[in-house]
């Protein structure tokens, strides 16, 4: 998919969690979110845009992404 | 005229739990104190000679008909307006009373033209009957003094014909039109002799204020007002019991059928959801269901550049699964997915998701509530614990202020508005939150308290502000709370809105809404002893819906203004199905009843049901969808009653993905934008044509009944069925009461809906199981769904869609009462006499800036593409802003609209898009493209070969 699409879908969920004072709360919101929402071909694509260093991805985004990746590969 | 099955009581009902025993002609009754006289008697069985009373309307005491006897009491009072008393004796028959209604009926008749046997009213007419019932066999005054038998007749409104010369002014019309509509249209001009009936300013009815709801038709006792199908097709023989199949309101009807043709629809008294009221939409324009364009055989082409070619149901329902399996042997299972139709019935809808997991064997469905009232399902779940509106629509009637945020309910759930004004004009408070001046800010005897004119897209900057006020002003309830919410979420939420960057004053800059309004609003919201707050996609389509609709419920929690009658938290539904289709689990990520599809027990118990193995993971969105399409990993979709290239926001972007699809197989009424770029196209049935369930937007699910065989031999679930058995997965139910028994043994909070319940109750509100077997009106009211209620914090995000120099304007949309959706269905009707063209608003500052004059053309030009409609130069909308609604396709409103969503569900953000306009002269180049395209399609349809079966 087009990345740049899945990269503003992921920070428009990070910035709904800027609020949250508690950054912890706000990271693992982000993945929760991710996890129970996106389907197995975007979770995989927002995970090797982080691997090819993410750079557009807010800084608690890449947190989230990063968690959703060991729970990628834990799943497998 | 009223339905031909209904009985006229009189008067309307009265819930009194005090009873009164009176004693009629003989016979003893007992009535709930405050019932009149002839509304006691007709019960009794006694039926008292009337003409301007009747049981939708407050008594008026005109015709001097209904007189009777009442012990003790002197003269002749009248039946209509009198209330029992405890132990009154009333004499309804005898030599006297009989003398006085001949006379009576007599004066009636000599002015009235005696055509009876050719007249549209004759069978049915209330004045035939009177004259019947009081035994009038000689009129002594002759037609040769003066009399308003000449008077022209008004035909203008395309629905009904006014005759005056039939008038018997006894103003029922225009009492219809005040207490039930509420539009204030009519009145009775001049007294005496002169008095006559007369649309606004002595206008015709088109050109009156006139809404055309109907109402005043179905109130006229005589032929005066009346339907012309009447005219056309004469009386109806029988009625069925259906719901409407236009908006979330799910008005109940009676449909009037001679043989298998709809004479005409009248509202069902009965019915829950509108008390014997309806919409120019519901009532009137069903002559879509029978219009020529019905496609009513199968058809397959190879590719979307050859001509369609009729096929046996056969051919086209095996092409199409061998397709769907030939993607996804080359592609993998996720290759495919299906859209569900907010449309469609219950069933209907269950069906098609049950498809895609099960027989597909993925989780890519979803439906079109994905771009409009999906953040309410994410919004409401988070915070209280239940994905639906918490109130019925009665409870309005016991709301002392009312919010009404980003929906036109006059335009859009006219019925609903109807009554709203009715509580409003005895007196409830009226908050609009909206850019727009909508119908309900100002209307006959309504006045808003206040109207936040925000701009599009900071409702989360205002909702916040108005916490902002509610909480530092003290107007909480804190034990409320502590009872029934976390209270630590609650204690981050006060901290969180006590800000003072989201004080009023601090973000007028964002929302344009003065600060002193800001607090009037939230001190009357927040002290008003119930507070009901209603909204529509005003709230949800922006990038901050999921957020707002949280922002509400946060509100209402901490005014303690959840869990009882008048108050809640209400989201007006766009479609009939809305809320049915998110009910039967047509999102990615849920099975019915909202369980997620990771939910290893509730899993379990499908696969068990289903005999299948199902998958743990989400789906596709639909827009996802989109993206799959274009990067070549979805190939194949099943769409049922959607229209998803005229509905869905990028039109470019929408037609290309489709365009990259190697199978798109659509069910549908007619062939329409989405059709055009189909492979398979399987013709669909209308709500006259099948039975089911349609579920409104306060959780009611009403009956849907076949009342004519459907035009292409199948309802819409048999062809489901069929597609799923040529795909290898059996569906083989016999009728859509098994799918509902199915329905409710696996949805929790349908466990006690069967259609026999449905029949004896008419309709139901989910929850309905064994702590709720007749249903739930009101949710909430111990606790919340999900326990404790959870305020969450609603941090203002920006839209990325921002003006600037290149494009200084905010383009919102909206709906208009004419029409429906995207209009195929009430673009065939002679709805169009209202709304022909998708128009413009412009304010008069932004238009003179561009030298823009009411009828120019105008393009509009966004990031995403361009238009070109005509303009009018209006208030209604504020500078900077422009307003155009999106029924026709050759509008291409949606040609502009961005791809941005809303964070949470993807909701696209169609209420804000950046766009210049300026005069123009031409259509836009995707318009000429459009029609292009258009004219090819509808050649290769016209070239179809066909096929006699
Ligand atoms: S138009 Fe019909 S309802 Fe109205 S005053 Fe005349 S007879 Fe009565
Ligand atoms: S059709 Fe409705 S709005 Fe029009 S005059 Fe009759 S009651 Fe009033
Ligand atoms: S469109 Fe809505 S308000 Fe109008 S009749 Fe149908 S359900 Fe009722
Ligand atoms: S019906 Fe009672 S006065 Fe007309």
């Amino acid at each position: 998919m087009n990345i740049d699409y899945l990269v503003e879908m992921a920070n428009d969920i990070g910035n709904y969690f800027t609020s949250e004072p508690q950054r912890e709360e706000a990271i693992n919101g982000i993945l929760n979110h991710i996890q129970r929402f996106w389907e197995d071909r975007m979770q995989k694509q927002i995970v090797d845009y982080l691997d090819e260093g993410g750079e557009e991805l807010s800084p608690m985004v890449k947190e989230a992404v990063s968690r959703l990746k060991n729970s990628l590969v834990e799943a497998k | 005229m009223q339905s031909i099955s209904d009985k006229d009581y009189g008067t309307p009902r009265v819930d009194s739990t005090t009873k009164v025993k009176v004693n009629i002609d003989g016979t003893s009754v007992e009535v709930p104190e405050g019932t009149s006289v002839i509304r006691a008697a007709t019960q009794a069985g006694i039926n008292i000679p009337k003409l301007c009373a009747t049981d939708m309307l407050e008594p008026f005491g005109s015709c001097r008909l209904c007189l009777v006897e009442i012990e003790g009491v002197k003269g002749y009072p009248a039946s209509c307006t009198t209330p029992v008393k405890q132990g009154m004796k009333i004499t309804t028959q005898n030599g006297k009373l009989a003398k006085l209604r001949r006379d009576v009926m007599e004066l009636y008749i000599s002015d009235h033209p005696l055509d009876c046997l050719t007249c549209d009213a004759n069978g049915h007419c209330e004045l035939q009957d009177m004259a019947g019932v009081v035994g009038l066999r000689d009129v002594r005054y002759g037609y040769e003094g003066d009399n308003h038998l000449q008077l022209e007749k008004d035909e203008s409104n395309p629905y009904f014909n006014f005759d005056p010369a039939k008038c018997i002014v006894c103003s029922r019309c225009v009492r219809a039109c005040n207490e039930v509509q509420g539009t204030f249209a009519l009145t009775i001009q001049s007294r005496g002799f002169e008095s006559k009936v007369s649309a606004s300013q002595d206008q015709s009815f088109m050109d009156s204020e006139c809404v055309s709801c109907g109402a005043c038709v179905q109130a006229c006792p005589t032929a005066t007002l009346s339907e012309k199908s009447i005219s056309k097709l004469g009386q109806a023989e029988h009625s069925v019991v259906t719901t409407c199949a236009y908006c979330g309101v799910g008005c109940s009807f009676k449909a009037e059928i001679k043989g298998n043709t709809v004479v005409r629809m009248v509202p069902n008294k009965d019915g829950h959801a509108n008390h014997g009221h309806s919409c120019v939409k519901g009532r009137f324009a069903f002559g879509y269901t029978t219009h020529k364009d019905r496609i009513t055989k199968p058809m397959i082409r190879n590719s979307i550049k050859d001509p369609w070619k009729e096929v046996s149901w056969d051919e086209a329902i095996n092409y199409a699964a061998s397709e769907f399996k030939r993607i996804q042997s080359e592609h993998g299972v996720n290759s495919i997915g299906g859209i569900t139709s907010s449309r469609c019935t219950n069933e209907e809808t269950f069906l098609v998701q049950k498809l895609v997991r099960a027989a597909f064997g993925n989780n890519n469905v979803d439906t079109c509530a994905r771009v409009c009232h999906s953040p309410t399902g994410y919004g409401l779940k988070q915070t209280l614990g239940e994905s639906a509106g918490t109130q019925d629509f009665d409870s309005v009637m016991e709301s002392d202020v009312i919010m009404i945020i980003g929906a036109n309910p006059s335009e859009a759930h006219p019925v609903f508005a109807s009554q709203m004004k009715r509580r409003i004009r005895q007196g409830a408070g009226l908050i609009v939150i909206d850019p727009r001046s909508i119908g309900m800010v100002k209307s006959p005897h309504i006045n808003a308290d206040f109207h936040l004119k925000l701009l599009p897209g900071t409702n989360v900057a205002l909702i916040t502000a108005l916490a902002h006020v509610v909480v530092t002003e003290n107007l909480i309830s804190e034990d409320y709370i502590k009872e029934r919410c976390e209270w630590d979420s609650y204690l981050k939420w006060k901290a969180f809105v006590s800000q003072e960057r989201h004080s009023p004053e601090a973000t007028v800059s964002t929302t344009g809404v003065p600060a002193e309004l800001v607090r009037g609003a939230a001190s009357l919201y927040g002290s008003a002893n119930n507070g009901a707050i209603y909204y529509g996609l005003g709230v949800t389509e922006h990038s901050q819906g999921s957020t707002m609709v949280m922002g509400i419920a946060n509100l209402a929690m901490a005014t303690a203004n959840l869990g009882r009658k008048g108050v809640g938290v209400n989201p007006l539904r766009g479609q009939n199905n809305v809320q049915g289709s998110c009910d039967m689990g047509s999102f990615p990520h849920e099975f019915a009843g909202y369980r997620h599809v990771s939910d290893d027990s509730v899993r379990a118990m499908f696969e068990e049901a289903w005999k299948v193995e199902l998958k743990s993971r989400p789906g596709l969105r639909i827009p996802n969808m989109f993206e799959a399409s274009l990067d070549g990993s979805f190939k194949g979709i099943y769409i049922q009653g959607e229209d998803i290239a005229q509905s869905d926001p990028d039109t470019k972007h929408v037609q290309a993905a489709l365009e990259a699809m190697e199978c798109i197989v659509v069910q549908d009424i007619f062939m329409n934008e989405t059709a055009n770029y189909a492979h398979v196209f399987l013709p669909g049935s209308t709500f006259l044509e099948k039975d089911g369930t349609f579920t409104n937007a306060e959780r009611r699910i009403s009956p849907v009944r076949k009342v004519m065989p459907p035009k292409c031999g199948y309802a819409d679930w048999e062809v489901t069925c069929m597609l799923s058995n040529a795909l290898g997965y059996a569906m083989n139910y016999t009728h859509p009461s098994e799918i509902m028994d199915e329905i409710a043994r696996l949805t929790p909070t349908f466990t006690g809906v069967t259609y026999k319940k449905l029949d004896k109750l008419g309709s139901i509100q989910w929850p309905c199981n064994d702590k709720a077997p007749n249903g739930t009106p009101i949710m909430h009211e111990e606790t919340f769904v999900r326990g404790k209620g959870k305020f969450l914090l609603t941090e203002y995000v920006p839209s990325h869609e921002k003006v600037n120099a290149k494009y200084p304007l905010i383009l919102t949309t909206g709906r208009i009462l004419s029409q429906y959706n995207v209009g195929s269905q009430t673009r065939r009707t002679a709805n169009v006499a209202w709304h022909d063209e998708d128009i413009v608003e412009i304010h008069p500052n932004d238009a003179e800036e561009r030298g823009v004059e009411t009828g120019d053309w105008i393009g509009i030009t966004s990031r995403s593409g361009e238009t070109v409609l005509r303009a009018t130069v209006t208030d209604l909308v504020q500078p900077g802003v422009v307003y155009t609604t999106f029924h026709f396709p050759e509008s291409g409103a949606n040609v502009v609209t961005s791809n941005h969503s809303d964070w949470a569900t993807n909701c696209p953000e169609y209420k804000v898009t950046a766009v210049q306009v300026a005069k123009v002269t031409n259509p836009s180049d995707w318009q000429k493209r459009h029609q292009e395209f258009t004219s090819l399609q509808k050649e290769l349809l016209g070239k179809r070969e066909t096929v006699t079966e």
